[in-house]
């Protein structure tokens, strides 16, 4: 079994009580990190951890608290981004309402290391059980005498607040997400400045992912040169996948950063293959936005060496040939998927997501899930192709926040990867355009 | 020795120095660069959102996107993506691409098609026409033909109060007359509403605006979503003539422009500045219901820029400019054409050599297309 | 269907957790406490009329178009009068290779309404929703703060069951 540095109690019974949780060995991490600790130490360790952020961009979290801007008088605020939406991630959602108190605990060492007496976990409204979750644990946490005043008497305060979101993917976008905090629409903020310097209230911010978070009492327990012995290379620590799909085992899965995608999809201990009688045709690896990739090029990279679950090697090739780690959503497709209407679904979602403040955005998302709607639906024309290229392109970098980006992407890799299946749609629209017809030209399944 | 701190940060804009105060950004400095020299003007970057009185405005519509070839002499180093000019603020040694980069070019193009594929283009009966700032971006960015081929988002037209009128099919989303209620009136009951390309101005519920400033949100509109209801249909703007007038108002500075038909006052404006902005915001009574020409004291003429069609008007003949003034500049501009031809006065050889002239340019214009 | 309040008010349980909402946040923050106050509003009278906003608007010492502004750009919150039970569908991509678009055009064909609409008896609303981070477990819907997983005609046919006793 490979190792698990998040999951390894979360099915313990009961282990979203306190109790439970503390037999466990829970909140040791934050009375070493409070009683023996100083906030600078626990920034170092967190540095030397290489932990990335796990939210999808993979920056290291631990450069992230050191660019926190620490001026006199002035209130520092963590803000945990529990906004999961991302299509094909529900790696957070699962962490949180499994196994609270993890999610706590780290947050309370991120708020002491960065000197922060109030910090927020946002979560996205629609999981509002998890937010009775939270709460409950919270409460729980501040009658054990863990948050609140003078926490283990080490005078050091701190509350946590659960804060509900409305129902926003552009939440999860950290300087939207702190719009949407402050009670307004979630239009994310042309940076500079950056959240560390002007982030909540106007005050130093820091944004961590829920997954991010959570490997901190870990790595305040084992040390940081374990926690960087685990993984490969600079993808270090584990990582949560959300595999969803055409496989047997749906589900979110731990893994030591480094194992092969074929024994991440094949293996009984995760995925457990494709469904039986069927064959891959294409995966998205980090969540929708990433570039979808064809069966050949995710298993093996366009150097013929195996395709590993690392940000590095999973982002082999550029977007020529590669993809990204994102968030670790793992959507698998087989053969009876249809490229196009996938592509159309995810164009929908984006367009559907923006928030329409700057232009390129509003208006491309928009244009190009018409587009494809039009080629779904048997009315596409043989210029549509490039013309979804080329909206794809002038929307990419020139908006203010990443979701152009992330509407850029899957239209303009799908076409790479699958241009033919998207011809025979224009081609063949009849055909094409009845409920449930795949393309059956030539095509590398594994 | 003493060393003294620079107080002014030295950018090159498309070629060109620049000095300017720190905290300035990169549209700030170049429009100094068009003000200091007026032929520059075409190296300013194009602002539909940005509105230099209305702080936080700006970073929206990506027209003024540019590249920053080196973000500084510390670290010249270029910004990885384009940059909206109108609030990146410079750094000492600064390098900034506008013109004379192709890449900010292809994308002003596009932000062009972005913009005007959900705009309905009813120019001709639009009462903006001629003071259109999406107008002038397209004309000076845009292409000749659009690859949009679905339906445009429409909306119905709304009275917001008894003096504006929101057209929200035209509106573009630069959120000026959000930031404007937001920051010169004491209560804002317009906004955004819903989001996406769904977003549009909206008082949600029927709402009239109704406060002493509400009419700025007229000026502030770079399209004719919002326009001035007694000014409707009136009249073409370049038909109007434009006179600086002031008068003392107890609400406002009283510093208007008066657009004249004929004798008649038929519209009142805040005066503008040379990138179409408002200088000092006035209150509706100026605007709506002083249009008599004695409720005012008339200053003259209002400078307009010589590209605007609002120059084309017939001001009165002792303020234009001296036609001895044209020869003159033409001949210190133009050489003399030598054309020793003979007159031709015969209607038969007129018309076969327009015919020839015309296969002439028929051809050219192919061999054009062709290439 | 929930009538339109005719006199605005929280009841008082509910008005003491807004109170609570409210000091959370630093002082002179209270706007942060729109979303949260927005749904404990929609919980008490199920939509949220421009009645309802504007004394959330009241409470919070906001401006009433701060309130409808948030309001709209949510997908969450309902602006006009909803049915008793409001099925939130998942039609995200993941979903749909789970087999969510035939489950989707069974219930649809068995409620008879299309997205948007809400059954004659007034029982059920159903609206499109997009990713609900269930990706593994879908199908899905949710109905308020319940999530349905795994849906099938089956299941979908036992939740209806269910909901209209």
């Amino acid at each position: 079994m490979a190792k698990k540095i998040l999951t390894e109690h979360i099915n313990v019974p009961g282990i979203e009580t306190f109790d439970v949780y503390r037999r466990q060995g829970g909140y040791t991490a934050v009375e070493k990190a409070l009683k023996t600790m100083t906030p600078d130490e626990i920034v170092e360790e967190t540095k030397k951890s290489g932990v990335r952020g796990r939210g999808g961009a993979g920056f290291p979290m631990g450069m992230k608290w050191g660019f926190l801007a620490k001026p006199e008088g002035v209130p520092r605020y963590l803000v945990c981004n529990a906004d999961e939406s991302e299509p094909g991630t529900f790696k957070d959602h699962y962490l949180m309402k499994s196994i609270p108190h993890l999610l706590i605990e780290g947050m309370i060492i991120g708020s002491f290391a960065l000197g922060a007496k109030k910090s927020f976990i946002y979560v996205r409204g629609e999981l509002m059980y998890v937010i009775h979750i939270l709460e409950k644990a919270i409460a729980e946490a501040k009658a054990a005498g863990f948050l609140g005043q003078n926490i283990l008497g080490t005078g050091y305060d701190l509350e946590l607040i659960v804060q509900s979101g409305g129902g926003a993917y552009i939440c999860g976008e950290e300087t939207a997400l702190l719009e949407s905090l402050e009670g307004k629409r979630g239009n994310p903020r042309n940076k500079p400045p950056f959240p560390a310097v002007k982030g909540l209230y106007q005050s130093p911010t820091v944004v961590n992912n829920v997954e991010s978070i959570a490997n901190m009492p870990w790595i305040i327990n084992n040390g940081a040169d374990a926690y960087a012995g685990i993984g490969i290379g600079r993808s270090t620590g584990t990582k949560l996948i959300s595999a969803s799909g055409h496989i047997k085992k749906p589900g979110v899965y731990e893994i030591e950063l480094g194992v092969s995608v074929e024994e991440f999809l094949n293996s009984d201990e995760y995925c457990g293959g494709i469904r039986d009688g069927h064959h891959l045709k294409a995966l998205v690896a980090g969540g929708s936005s990433v570039p979808i990739l064809p069966a050949h090029l995710i298993m093996k990279t366009a150097n013929g060496e195996d395709r590993l679950m690392s940000y590095e090697s999973l982002s082999d090739g550029g977007f020529a040939t590669g993809t990204m780690l994102g968030s670790g959503g793992f959507i698998v497709f087989d053969e009876t998927a249809c490229i196009v209407r996938n592509t159309w679904n995810f164009a929908r979602f984006y367009h559907h997501e923006s928030c329409g403040q700057c232009s390129p955005c509003r208006e491309g998302t928009g244009w190009m899930e018409k587009v494809l709607h039009r080629i779904e639906h048997g009315h596409g024309s043989m210029h549509d192709v490039d013309l979804l290229v080329d909206i794809s392109k002038k929307i990419e970098g020139n908006t203010i926040c990443p979701l152009g980006d992330a509407a850029a992407w899957p239209v303009a890799s799908a076409i790479r990867h699958f241009r033919d299946e998207f011809m025979w749609h224009i081609t063949n629209p009849h055909e094409a355009s009845q409920p449930g017809a795949v393309y059956q030209g030539e095509m590398a399944l594994v | 020795m003493e060393e003294t701190k620079p107080q002014l940060i030295k950018i090159t804009f498309d070629g060109i120095e620049v000095e300017v105060e720190p905290g300035t950004t990169i549209m700030q400095a170049a429009r100094k660069i068009a003000e200091a020299d007026e032929s520059q003007g075409h190296l300013v970057p194009p602002a539909m959102c940005y509105y230099k009185p209305l702080p936080t405005s700006g970073g929206k519509c990506r027209a003024c996107l540019v590249k920053v070839a080196q973000g500084s002499a510390k670290d010249p180093r270029p910004m990885p993506k384009l940059v909206p000019s109108c609030i990146t603020q410079v750094q000492e040694g600064m390098v900034v691409e506008n013109t004379t980069n192709q890449g900010v070019l292809d994308t002003r193009k596009s932000i062009v098609e972005f913009l005007l594929i959900n705009h309905p283009l009813d120019c001709p009966i639009c009462d903006q026409a001629g003071e259109c700032h999406l107008q002038d971006f397209a004309f000076e960015h845009g292409s000749v033909k659009t690859r949009y081929e679905e339906d445009r988002r429409t909306f119905d037209k709304i009275d917001i109060g008894p003096f504006v009128q929101l057209h929200m099919t035209r509106c573009i989303l630069c959120y000026r007359c959000v930031y404007t209620a937001d920051q010169i009136t004491d209560k804002r009951v317009h906004g955004v509403m819903n989001r996406g390309d769904a977003s549009e101005i909206s008082t949600y519920i029927e709402k009239a605006i109704d406060n002493d400033f509400s009419g700025n949100v007229i000026d502030v509109c770079p399209v004719g979503a919002l326009t001035d209801k007694t000014y409707r249909f009136k009249n073409r703007v370049w038909f109007s003539k434009p006179e600086d007038a002031h008068c003392d108002c107890s609400k406002c500075s009283g510093k208007v422009t008066l657009w004249y038909r004929g004798d008649e006052v038929i519209r009142v404006t805040a005066r503008k500045n040379t990138w179409g902005e408002v200088n000092e915001f006035i209150c509706n009574t100026c605007r709506f219901e002083r249009k008599k020409t004695s409720d005012w004291v008339l200053e003259g003429p209002t400078k307009v820029k010589r590209s605007s069609v609002i120059s084309a008007n017939k001001y009165r003949a002792d303020l234009i400019k001296k036609p001895d003034f044209a020869l003159k500049l033409a001949a210190t501009q133009f050489k003399p054409i030598d054309d020793t031809r003979e007159f031709v006065t015969d209607g038969e050889t007129i018309r076969q050599q327009s015919i020839e002239n015309n296969d002439k340019a028929n051809h050219r214009s192919l061999l054009a297309k062709n290439n | 269907m929930t009538e339109t309040p005719n006199l605005v008010a929280f009841t008082p349980e509910r008005l003491e957790k807004v109170k609570d909402i409210i000091a959370r946040y630093p002082e002179g923050r209270q706007k942060s406490a729109l979303l949260p106050v927005l749904h404990v509003a929609q919980e008490q009278w199920g939509w949220l009329s421009s009645e309802v906003m504007d004394y959330v608007a009241g409470i919070l010492s906001l401006e009433p178009v701060e309130v409808y502004e948030v309001a709209t750009f949510y997908t969450m919150y309902h602006l006009d009068p909803v049915g008793k039970h409001v099925i939130e569908y998942c039609r995200t991509g993941p979903c749909c290779l789970m087999g969510g678009e035939d489950v989707y055009g069974y219930l649809k064909q068995k409620l008879g309404v299309e997205a948007g609409q809400t059954t004659a008896d007034g029982l059920f609303t159903l609206k499109e929703v997009e990713c609900l981070a269930a990706c593994g477990w879908g199908p899905v819907f949710q109905i308020r703060e319940k999530y349905y997983m795994n849906l099938t005609n089956e299941k979908v046919d036992q939740i209806i069951e269910d909901l209209s006793k």
